[in-house]
Formats: structure tokens, C-alpha cells, sequence
């Protein structure tokens, strides 16, 4: 008796990545889109309707643009976006092969400008970051989010899942109680969703622009009173990872629009 | 049994936040109280005011109540439905038991998702805003009791 448990706590040990414990199963999975009125649906399915297609405009007429002293813009090294990006959001945040960093897309994103272009990098939250953004994820539209977690990447997870589970805040509450414990119920005046990555960056009408994944950690983080850290802060990543592995089969949105 | 080791934990929680307070700015500290048979008896601050306990369960940005329940309200506002609704409450529980689900919910049920609105220690990255001041203070918590018990009508 004793030896079979002991077999079968080794093989939890052992047990690879895909049979990690998920609290919402994954035929459960619901994208925050379902939660919303049938006129932000409609809003974020039309494409001259979502607000967020001026920020995928802007992001492709800056992907063809020479920036920085290298002279060289982002398709001179990659070529058409539609091809070389397709299907590389689904798989972020990625570790970085040389750094051992996790990378969110805005980080590779700004990486590739700093090294390669030779440019002077934008700022979190900036327009033309969240251009760029936008623009590469928007090349993933429809494809289902599949973040690796396994080797370099392990580490992240966990880090990630545990913030996810730790209480924090003055509100003493973590990102479970809201968004595995209690989706589908009304927080005040809002439905809570599963608090899905898949729509980011997104159009909310509360912040009437685009936004990054991390403004809306934040937005979750401030209102249970807990601290903020700066924007592009590794923990964002590791809950990004840990946020895009608990999405893992969801379509990407990309540009989504939000309450 | 249960109850005794809620009362070591608080009288704990109590001596720690006194401890805790000194380091902050502004000092704080909390009104030692005991946790016995499910119930904080004493009073932590005087008498409560039953308007006063209305407006600030009823004000969302203050207390957060409404976040999650929903309460009596003659204008209707929105409420959640994450907890329990609140109608009938004062029926259902002491001045006592009330006292300790809103001071620290925790220590009937750790896995409570309640706010513990009157405690500063074992917290986890608070905002400096509001690190080392408990939610609400012992007189606001008086006056939630005091409105609470008032509510005697089952839900409808
Ligand atoms: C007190 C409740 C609460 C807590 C705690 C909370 N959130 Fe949220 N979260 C919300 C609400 C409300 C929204 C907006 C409506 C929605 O999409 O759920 C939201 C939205 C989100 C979204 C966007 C979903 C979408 O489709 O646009 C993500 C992602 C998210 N939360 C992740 C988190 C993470 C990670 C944590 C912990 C660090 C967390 N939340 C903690 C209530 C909460
Ligand atoms: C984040 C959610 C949340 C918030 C905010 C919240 N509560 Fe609660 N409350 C709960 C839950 C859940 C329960 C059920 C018992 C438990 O799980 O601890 C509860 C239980 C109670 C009870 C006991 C009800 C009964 O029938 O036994 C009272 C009284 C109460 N809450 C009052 C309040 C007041 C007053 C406020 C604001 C000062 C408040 N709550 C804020 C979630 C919340």
C-alpha cells in the first residue's frame, strides 16, 4: 500500500506539464468576450467598428518604417507580418534562448528594437508599443493560445501560479476568488469573467484606448488595494504565463474590446 | 475546541497588530478584542449608530460590502451576488458573531473570501496607501453592527 502511494506521488512528480491540475477544466474555458452585451460583441467582431483597428493600422505602417541608427525596420528582418508573425503571440510569453528572461511580446518586441534597430526603445504603454503589439498579435487572430511551460519556462509557471493563488492586498483576496471561484456572479455591477489574456492588448471603454494585459493586472491588483510594480516587472510575466497556459486553447482576439 | 484555538489566533492577531502599528506611520493600533464561541462580545469602540452603519455598508467605494451582497436599499442600487444577501441577517446572528465576521472573517473559515475589515498583520502586499491601517476603523465597525442587527426581514 505504502510503495503505490509512494509510486503514485512519484508519478505526480513526474507527471508532465499537460496534466497540471486546472481548476476551470478545459472544455470550461470561456473567453471574456462571452461575457459581454451583444453590442460589444458585435463592436469587437467588426472590424470598422472595434476601435482597436486604428492601433493594427498604425502598428503595420510602423512595422514597414526604418527606425533607429541601424536603419532598418521590422519587415527588413522578418519579412511580411502576415506570414512571419502568425501564430507567435499564441505562444507567449516565451523564455528569451540567450537571457533565460521570460519575455512577454511587448518586451521581445522592445528588445528587437533596442538590439536590433538600434533605436531608442518606446514607452510602456505607449501608443506605438501598443501599436506594434497589436499588430503582431492581430497576425494570431482566431489561432488558439498554446504557451510552452516546460523546461527554461517551468520555473515561470510556477512562479506564476502561485501569485496567482496568493491572497494579496488590504482586500485579502487573490485572483482565484474571482476568477475561478466566482466568473459567471456579479462583482457590484459587473459579471465577473474567468479573466482570460486572450483579447489583450484590448479597447476599454473604461480607459477609452487600447491597453496592454499588464494595465489590466493592475486594474485587478489596485482594486483589491495591493501594491502595483512597475510596468515590464518579471512577476507580470510569470502571471502572464501562468495566465496563458490557463487560457491554452482559446482564440486569440486580439484586438478585443472591453467594458 | 475550534473556538479555543479562534481565541488563541486573535488574541495573537490582536498583540501582533499592537506590535506591528508601532513600525507604521501613522501609529496605529488595533482594540485588542477576544474571540470566544464564535463571537467578538465587546464592544471595540462605543455604542454604534445605526445611520452611520447604513451609509457606510451602503457606500461601495468605502466599505466594498455591496461588491459582493446585496443589502435592504430603498433606492435599488446595483449589488453582487458573490455572498450571501445581507436581508435577515440581523435575525440570524448576535451582536457578537456579527462583530467577528466583519473583524476578521478568516478566523471562523480560512478560506473565507470576505475582507477582514478591522486587522493589519498577515496581510500580503498591501499598497502603501493603505498598509498597516485595518479597512475600517473599531467605530465604523459599531455602527455596521448597529445597522446590521436591524435587518430582521428575510430576504424577499
Ligand atoms: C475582487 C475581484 C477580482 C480579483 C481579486 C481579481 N480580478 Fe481580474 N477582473 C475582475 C473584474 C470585475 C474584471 C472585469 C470583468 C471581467 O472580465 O471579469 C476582471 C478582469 C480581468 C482580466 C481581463 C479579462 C478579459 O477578458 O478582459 C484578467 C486577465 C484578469 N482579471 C486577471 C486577474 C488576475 C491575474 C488577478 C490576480 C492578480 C485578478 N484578475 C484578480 C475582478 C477581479
Ligand atoms: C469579496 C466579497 C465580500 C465582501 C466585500 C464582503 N463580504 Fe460579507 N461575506 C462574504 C461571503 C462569501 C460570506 C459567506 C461566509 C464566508 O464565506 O465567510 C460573507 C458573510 C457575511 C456575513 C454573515 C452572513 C450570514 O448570514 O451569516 C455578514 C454579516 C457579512 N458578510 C457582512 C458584510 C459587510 C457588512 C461587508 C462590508 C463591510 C461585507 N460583508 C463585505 C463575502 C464578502
Amino acid at each position: 500500500m505504502k510503495a503505490l502511494l509512494l509510486l503514485a506521488a512519484g508519478m505526480l512528480v513526474a507527471a508532465p506539464a499537460w496534466t497540471q491540475n486546472r481548476v476551470i477544466p478545459q472544455a470550461g474555458l470561456k473567453s471574456g468576450f462571452e461575457f459581454l452585451s451583444p453590442d460589444l460583441k458585435k463592436m469587437q467582431l467588426d472590424d470598422f467598428a472595434n476601435p482597436g483597428t486604428l492601433w493594427v493600422d498604425r502598428g503595420e505602417k510602423l512595422w514597414r518604417a526604418e527606425a533607429g541608427a541601424a536603419k532598418k525596420s521590422c519587415a527588413d528582418c522578418h519579412g511580411d507580418a502576415r506570414a512571419s508573425m502568425k501564430g507567435v503571440a499564441a505562444r507567449y510569453p516565451q523564455v528569451d534562448r540567450h537571457s533565460g528572461d521570460l519575455m512577454t511580446l511587448e518586451a521581445r518586441i522592445l528588445q528587437s528594437r533596442v538590439e536590433r534597430q538600434k533605436a531608442v526603445p518606446f514607452a510602456r504603454e505607449s501608443e506605438d508599443l501598443l501599436a506594434l503589439s497589436a499588430y503582431v498579435a492581430y497576425q494570431s487572430r482566431g489561432m488558439a493560445m498554446e504557451a510552452d511551460i516546460e523546461g527554461a519556462a517551468r520555473k515561470h509557471f510556477d512562479a506564476g501560479e502561485a501569485m496567482f493563488f496568493r491572497r494579496r492586498g488590504q482586500l485579502n483576496l487573490n485572483c482565484a476568488h474571482c476568477h475561478d471561484a466566482n466568473w459567471g456572479r456579479t462583482l457590484y455591477a459587473e459579471r465577473i469573467s474567468q479573466g482570460q489574456p486572450n483579447a489583450y492588448p484590448a479597447y476599454r471603454l473604461e480607459w477609452q484606448t487600447l491597453g496592454s494585459l499588464e494595465r489590466r493586472l493592475r486594474a485587478c491588483l489596485s482594486g483589491v488595494r495591493a501594491e502595483i510594480l512597475p510596468f515590464g516587472s518579471p512577476e507580470y510575466a510569470d502571471l502572464a504565463l501562468y495566465l496563458s497556459w490557463r487560457a491554452k486553447g482559446l482564440p486569440i482576439e486580439t484586438p478585443g474590446v472591453r467594458r | 475546541m475550534q473556538y479555543a484555538v479562534n481565541a488563541a489566533a486573535a488574541l495573537l492577531v490582536a498583540a501582533m497588530a499592537a506590535g506591528f502599528a508601532q513600525a507604521q506611520t501613522p501609529p496605529l493600533s488595533l482594540v485588542p478584542y477576544v474571540v470566544a464561541g464564535g463571537s467578538i462580545e465587546k464592544p471595540l469602540a462605543a455604542p454604534g449608530n445605526v445611520q452611520r452603519g447604513q451609509a457606510i455598508v451602503l457606500d461601495k467605494s468605502l466599505s466594498s460590502c455591496v461588491l459582493c451582497h446585496v443589502v435592504p436599499d430603498p433606492e435599488h442600487r446595483p449589488m453582487g451576488n458573490i455572498a450571501p444577501p445581507l436581508a435577515g441577517v440581523g435575525a440570524r446572528l448576535s451582536a457578537g458573531q456579527m462583530r467577528l465576521r466583519l473583524v476578521d472573517s478568516t478566523l471562523l473559515n480560512a478560506h473565507s473570501i470576505m475582507p477582514p475589515y478591522y486587522r493589519v498583520e498577515g496581510l500580503h502586499q498591501v499598497a502603501p496607501a493603505w498598509r498597516g491601517k485595518p479597512i475600517m476603523s473599531a467605530q465604523q465597525i459599531e455602527d455596521m453592527v448597529a445597522w446590521l442587527l436591524t435587518l430582521k426581514e428575510p430576504p424577499r
